[in-house]
């Protein structure tokens, strides 16, 4: 069992310190990759251009934050040799970032269909019609992706099994997206290549639950030591509470 | 920092009784790490006493056959006084006394006639610090056997050739056989021990930190040479070295202040321990 007042409790105070940096260092990446998203959602709402671009340039800070964290975590692999909960802290902190890092690349995607929407000379209305539901899948995942940051900075299991459920959800209205869409299209072919660029944009949200998901599953292994990934929610529920 | 560690031995002073209970709570769950594995050691209730202080407390385990396993602990657990129970070698220290039972091959080898020149001869040990006998390398090989009475020339040489191979040292000493041991390097002295420990085809190896005066180099050599011998030995290692440990070892078993406080695989030993007071040693914690 990993909890947080054990982290700091090594003989060795830099070893502490290294792996308290890490740890801010994934919460500080996990929140730009939050305001990428929020970005990138307002981008596709105002028809904003702008804000897309801003998006897009951002990936950068992430892809770097990436492998800023990489690094580290190869030297703590180096120096200490890392055991048990420790292993497992760093273990989960490279597989953690690498789901940040690919929500940062859907981000950017629903930041690039936004520009590409935006920048037709109106927006069609119909596309409009279905940014509700867009905006509900967004912020919706976003959540996810928040409360799976605030699970791992916990170390709280509990609330990494119940945000994992919320990826059933993200999945049930994607689907709804693309079934009403999809009905569009068909009603309209000459709008097709309009509408694949929103059915992107919802897909890429869709991305970014499951890689919140994943980030729940990592915290489940970070603490207890069980790999529930490829797991039903029940058989991850069981095994998070397995003492 | 000798502070620090007086205070982390007050405060787990206090903390003992939890651990055995700890202790106790895994055992009744019935989860047996050694469950699909041929026992070579068991080891029943054992208790060792110096005088009056106790050393080792009810100590319950059973050691595979042909698998490494290695005890953990911090100086004083009693690690090297459990290993030292295999071959009986705590009868040489006057004020230590015994309780319970260590079976192998079925026979408890503190039971009465027990020979203790031949329990020795089945369980080998090799120390911390080589200690090669002053004489030729070929000597110190065939050492064990003209003890046990064997001096017939064609026999030695074949046996001396096979413990040195075994020992992989054969390449590098085998045009000089007669040369004194004490000219080698502290590397191949000790593996010149493991040589001398295998001669007398022992069935139990003890290594008591067999690598802990050596330099990486020859600590690598020392773990290579025990990946290989447990094809032929049941290899009982004693280390400091936690990562030699992770590295050797099949099974771990980490002491505490005389108790057993866990025993599984060496993965889940390094990976997800049961008991904190061990996550708390090999990650480098206070207890």
């Amino acid at each position: 069992m990993m909890d947080n007042e054990h982290l700091g409790t090594h003989i060795s105070k830099q070893f502490n310190a290294d792996l308290e940096n890490l740890r801010e260092e994934v919460l500080a990446m996990g929140g730009i990759v939050e305001e990428q998203i929020t970005l990138a959602l307002d981008a596709f709402t105002n028809n904003d251009s702008d804000m897309a671009d801003k998006v897009i340039a951002n990936e950068k800070t992430v892809n770097a934050k990436e492998m800023k964290i990489d690094e580290a975590c190869t030297k703590v692999l180096a120096k200490r040799q890392p055991a048990a909960g420790d292993l497992r802290l760093i273990v989960t902190i490279l597989k953690t970032i690498t789901d940040l890092e690919r929500m940062g690349d859907e981000a950017e995607k629903v930041a690039r269909m936004a520009k590409a929407i935006a920048n037709k000379e109106a927006a069609p209305a119909h596309v409009k019609l279905h940014y509700g539901a867009l905006l509900h899948l967004g912020n919706h995942v976003k959540k996810m992706l928040h409360d799976a940051l605030d699970a791992f900075a916990r170390m709280d299991v509990d609330s990494a099994v119940n945000v994992a459920k919320l990826d059933n959800q993200a999945d049930e209205e994607y689907n709804a997206i693309s079934r009403q869409l999809i009905t569009y299209m068909m009603e309209e072919p000459r709008r097709i290549s309009e509408v694949l660029d929103f059915m992107w944009s919802a897909r890429a949200l869709e991305r970014i639950g499951d890689h919140a998901n994943n980030i729940c599953e990592y915290v489940v292994y970070l603490v207890q030591g069980e790999d529930v990934r490829h797991k039903s929610w029940d058989e991850m529920q069981r095994l998070a509470k397995d003492e | 920092m000798i502070q620090d560690q007086t205070q982390e031995l007050n405060v787990n002073q206090e903390s003992k009784t939890e651990t055995q209970q700890a202790g106790k709570s895994n055992q009744s769950q019935g989860y047996n790490p050694v469950a699909d594995e041929t026992i070579a050691i068991e080891v029943e209730k054992l208790n060792l006493f110096y005088g009056d202080k106790q050393a080792l407390f009810d100590i319950d385990l059973e050691i595979p056959e042909k698998k490494v396993t290695a005890f953990i602990g911090p100086s004083g657990c009693g690690k090297s006084t459990l290993l030292r129970c295999f071959n009986r070698m705590n009868d040489l220290v006057d004020i230590a006394r015994t309780e319970g039972q260590i079976r192998l091959d079925n026979e408890n080898i503190y039971g009465k006639g027990v020979d203790v020149a031949e329990l020795r001869r089945k369980v080998g040990m090799v120390f911390q610090k080589p200690n090669p006998f002053p004489k030729s390398i070929y000597e110190n090989v065939a050492y064990g056997l003209r003890l046990q009475g064997i001096n017939k020339r064609r026999v030695l040489d074949e046996v001396v050739e096979w413990a040195l191979k075994g020992a992989a040292l054969w390449d590098e000493v085998k045009d000089r056989l007669h040369e004194n041991a004490l000219g080698m390097s502290g590397g191949q002295q000790q593996r010149l021990c493991i040589a001398r420990a295998i001669a007398v085809q022992p069935e139990v190896l003890l290594l008591d930190e067999p690598a802990s005066a050596l330099d990486p180099i020859s600590t690598l050599k020392i773990e290579e040479l025990i990946n290989e011998l447990k094809n032929d030995y049941t290899i009982v290692i004693v280390t400091h070295n936690m990562q030699q440990a992770a590295r050797v070892s099949d099974y771990t078993a980490f002491m505490y202040m005389g108790d057993m406080v866990e025993f599984d695989n060496t993965d889940k030993i390094f990976t997800n321990p049961e008991k904190k007071k061990t996550e708390d040693y090999i990650t480098g914690r206070y207890g």
